[in-house]
């Protein structure tokens, strides 16, 4: 499959004038301060942006414009532009925010504020704070269905999805989930809702139409310790036939059928995989190891670990930014 | 033991809560014993007034969060006893039909408190780490948050035994909880392989913790005891009752890590931890309690966490539910140690990573990675079931 890659790889460069038309990688680094950003093609990191305290969340408008970056430790939201690497005025977030979801229109944006048991809604345009949604006990993970409708916070302390309506910020329903839910991720036709649960080593799969959880995804590979296998960052492919499942210090991302919901293979990667994100055509799959500095490139058509790539200090998030 | 009993009062109580739109209530008490003590060696480890009981409000706290999602509310009594007070106090709250009850207290005095509860209530011990109370001492209503004393001393012997350190200088106290805890570490040694190269006893020998010439004859006297002993790695200080491990660090004879009861310690809590989103802990106890979190803190939050996730998991179960829920393989509970923490059952101690800490960081979380088990890695800290002598 390699061969097939750099074939890709050769071609886009062919018709590129120049590295500045590939596709970029930001990564945030968490114990280095700092954002990588990396070439799609070269996989090399081309920039470093600093100037930022625990950054952690990372995600891009829908236009690829601007990336937002949760700094946690300065307690706000940082913006860049993805093409200059300038920072951009920064948005209020709520104390300690830790990961995000942009709705799908670009605005606003969802925060979670683990200290505060609350989301924060932020309007991207007028930086004001729009509502403060009371949730539960660590507020974490954030997800948004494909129509924009539903925002999803997962509560790490009380262990529930809470599905908050974007126009009314009410929360209306509560679904609950095993130990330590960490991320809520949609399949792309909206009919399910993917939740990790970190201690309690599952993913639920919940049905927004029923408001239940409908099948639990489970995790075993031979020679690893059970309490290793701790799901975190989730992602589905655009096709919606494929899951994939990172399990942290377990080392591995979890390949899961979505028609079948059974774990078809597990692939070795970093250590301590938490964050995925694709590339913009979806061909790849990019892994942040947080023990090994690293990311790791999946090719999504072979399910094959292509790479990894050494990145600052304590990898966390990781998005992707179309070539401009 | 009889459930029925049981099933009875936790029928009674939540019987106002039947109704559809009612909220479960669930009311839970922490009893803490003040034994008149000897100071500590150091005014750091002074205790708190709301020692625990700041844990506790917490614990309920993040309960009653939960709970509003639930239709359950919590409520928690602090208890403040003496060793006169305790056992009134404890008939008062099993009479009260309070059927979660923490209990902070040494362990004949926990024993004692288990026994008033009999089948009304479970006592949930946070704070005696005795290995006793697990074992031959143990009781069908005592669950225990608190580690006990052999897996606190395991945790640091697979870090010595990691490290190579295998020759240990054991330095005991002179009361019997010194003695049970030094056999603790006699027995970590021989599971995991080290050797004691030489034990003395440090006799208490009385009198003020403090005076006004400070460290001058500290100074003479702790190179003096450590003096002509066998080549060692490490002084692993067994002083449960704080008399002198504290002066051991830069004191000792030979210049060797303290480990133990000074040095690095093995707690199940630190205001330093911040892995595994303990931050968020931390945060949330200093913004309420205005101090740092201690280890009886920690286990009392732990102490109420149990109650409200069981709670939430049985979806406002009575008291015979959520006692068999706790026990189940079902029951796990998050509390910032990087993996899920559950229940022994047979002796009811809850399974949990220990930190060894020094003063200012975490050194290192056991279990060590290389230390196997074929049910829980966490398994190798402490008694495990073909070892125990529970009975219950």
């Amino acid at each position: 499959m390699r061969s097939t890659r750099f074939g890709i790889l050769a071609a886009t460069t062919a018709l590129a004038a120049g590295p500045a038309l590939a596709d970029r990688i930001f990564v945030t680094n968490e114990k280095g301060n700092s954002v990588s950003v990396l070439d799609s093609e070269s996989l090399e990191v081309i920039h470093t942006i600093e100037g930022m305290q625990r950054p952690r969340g990372i995600t891009a408008s829908p236009d690829g414009k601007h990336v937002y970056v949760c700094a946690s430790d300065d307690n706000l939201v940082r913006v860049y532009d993805s093409a200059t690497y300038e920072e951009l005025p920064s948005l209020p977030s709520g104390p300690d925010p830790e990961l995000f979801v942009l709705h799908p229109s670009g605005n606003p944006l969802y925060i979670a504020n683990e200290d505060d048991n609350i989301v924060t809604v932020v309007d991207v345009n007028t930086r004001q704070v729009l509502a403060e949604v009371p949730v539960g006990v660590e507020p974490e993970g954030m997800g948004v269905s494909p129509d924009g409708k539903i925002v999803v916070n997962t509560s790490e302390t009380t262990n529930m999805a809470h599905l908050i309506d974007t126009t009314s910020f009410e929360i209306v329903e509560n679904v609950l989930v095993d130990s330590r839910p960490r991320f809520a991720q949609y399949t792309p036709d909206g009919k399910f809702l993917l939740v990790s649960a970190e201690i309690g080593g599952t993913v639920s799969v919940i049905d927004p139409a029923l408001q239940e959880v409908v099948h639990k995804i489970t995790f075993e590979v031979p020679g690893v310790l059970p309490e290793a296998l701790q799901p975190v960052g989730v992602r589905v492919t655009a096709d919606g036939s494929k899951a994939y499942v990172a399990l942290g210090p377990a080392n591995r991302v979890a390949v899961v059928d979505t028609a079948t919901w059974e774990v078809t293979d597990y692939l070795l990667v970093g250590q301590r995989v938490w964050q995925l994100a694709f590339s913009p055509d979806g061909k790849f799959l990019y892994t942040t190891n947080g023990n090994s500095n690293d990311i790791s490139i999946i090719d999504v058509a072979t399910d094959k670990v292509l790479k990894s790539v050494q990145v600052g200090e304590q990898p966390w998030g990781v998005v992707t930014v179309p070539s401009p | 033991m009889k459930k029925s009993g049981w099933l009875l009062v936790a029928t009674a109580l939540v019987a106002s809560a039947a109704g559809a739109t009612a909220d479960t209530d669930y009311r839970a008490a922490v009893l803490r014993v003040d034994a008149p003590g000897p100071m500590p060696i150091s005014r750091l480890d002074l205790p708190p007034a709301d020692l625990g009981f700041a844990g506790a409000a917490l614990g309920t706290a993040d309960n009653a969060t939960t709970g509003s999602f639930m239709k359950q509310k919590f409520a928690t009594e602090m208890v403040r006893a003496t060793p006169e007070t305790a056992e009134a106090e404890m008939q008062r709250l099993v009479d009260a039909g309070v059927w979660w009850i923490v209990v902070l207290a040494d362990a004949d005095t926990t024993i004692r408190l288990a026994d008033i509860a009999g089948d009304s209530a479970l006592v949930v011990n946070a704070a005696a780490t005795d290995d006793r109370l697990r074992g031959a001492d143990c009781r069908a209503n005592l669950l225990h948050i608190a580690p006990s004393d052999a897996m606190l001393t395991d945790a640091v012997a697979q870090y010595l035994v990691w490290k190579k350190w295998t020759d240990w200088f054991l330095i005991e106290g002179s009361h019997p909880e010194d003695q049970a805890l030094a056999a603790a570490y006699r027995r970590a040694a021989t599971k995991f392989g080290a050797s004691i190269v030489e034990e003395r006893v440090f006799e208490d020998t009385g009198g003020a913790r403090r005076t006004d010439s400070g460290t001058v004859q500290v100074q003479e006297q702790m190179p003096a005891f450590t003096q002509r002993v066998p080549d060692h790695d490490v002084v692993v200080a067994a002083d449960r009752a704080g008399v002198f491990a504290a002066h051991l660090p830069y004191h000792t004879w030979e210049p060797r890590p303290v480990v133990g009861s000074a040095g690095m310690v093995p707690e199940s809590w630190h205001p330093a931890h911040e892995a595994w989103g303990a931050t968020q802990f931390q945060t949330r106890f200093e913004k309420q309690a205005g101090r740092f979190a201690r280890d009886e803190d920690y286990q009392a939050w732990a102490a109420l966490r149990v109650l409200g996730e069981a709670a939430t998991r049985t979806k406002g179960g009575d008291f015979a539910s959520i006692h068999d829920f706790v026990l189940s393989d079902g029951f796990d509970l998050a509390a910032f140690k990087g993996q899920k923490l559950t229940f022994r059952d047979w002796d009811g101690q809850l399974r949990q990573p220990i930190l060894l800490t020094t003063d200012r960081v975490v050194v290192s979380v056991s279990p060590q990675a290389e230390f196997l088990h074929q049910v829980s890695q966490l398994d190798t800290l402490g008694i495990d079931r073909p070892e125990t002598a529970c009975r219950k």
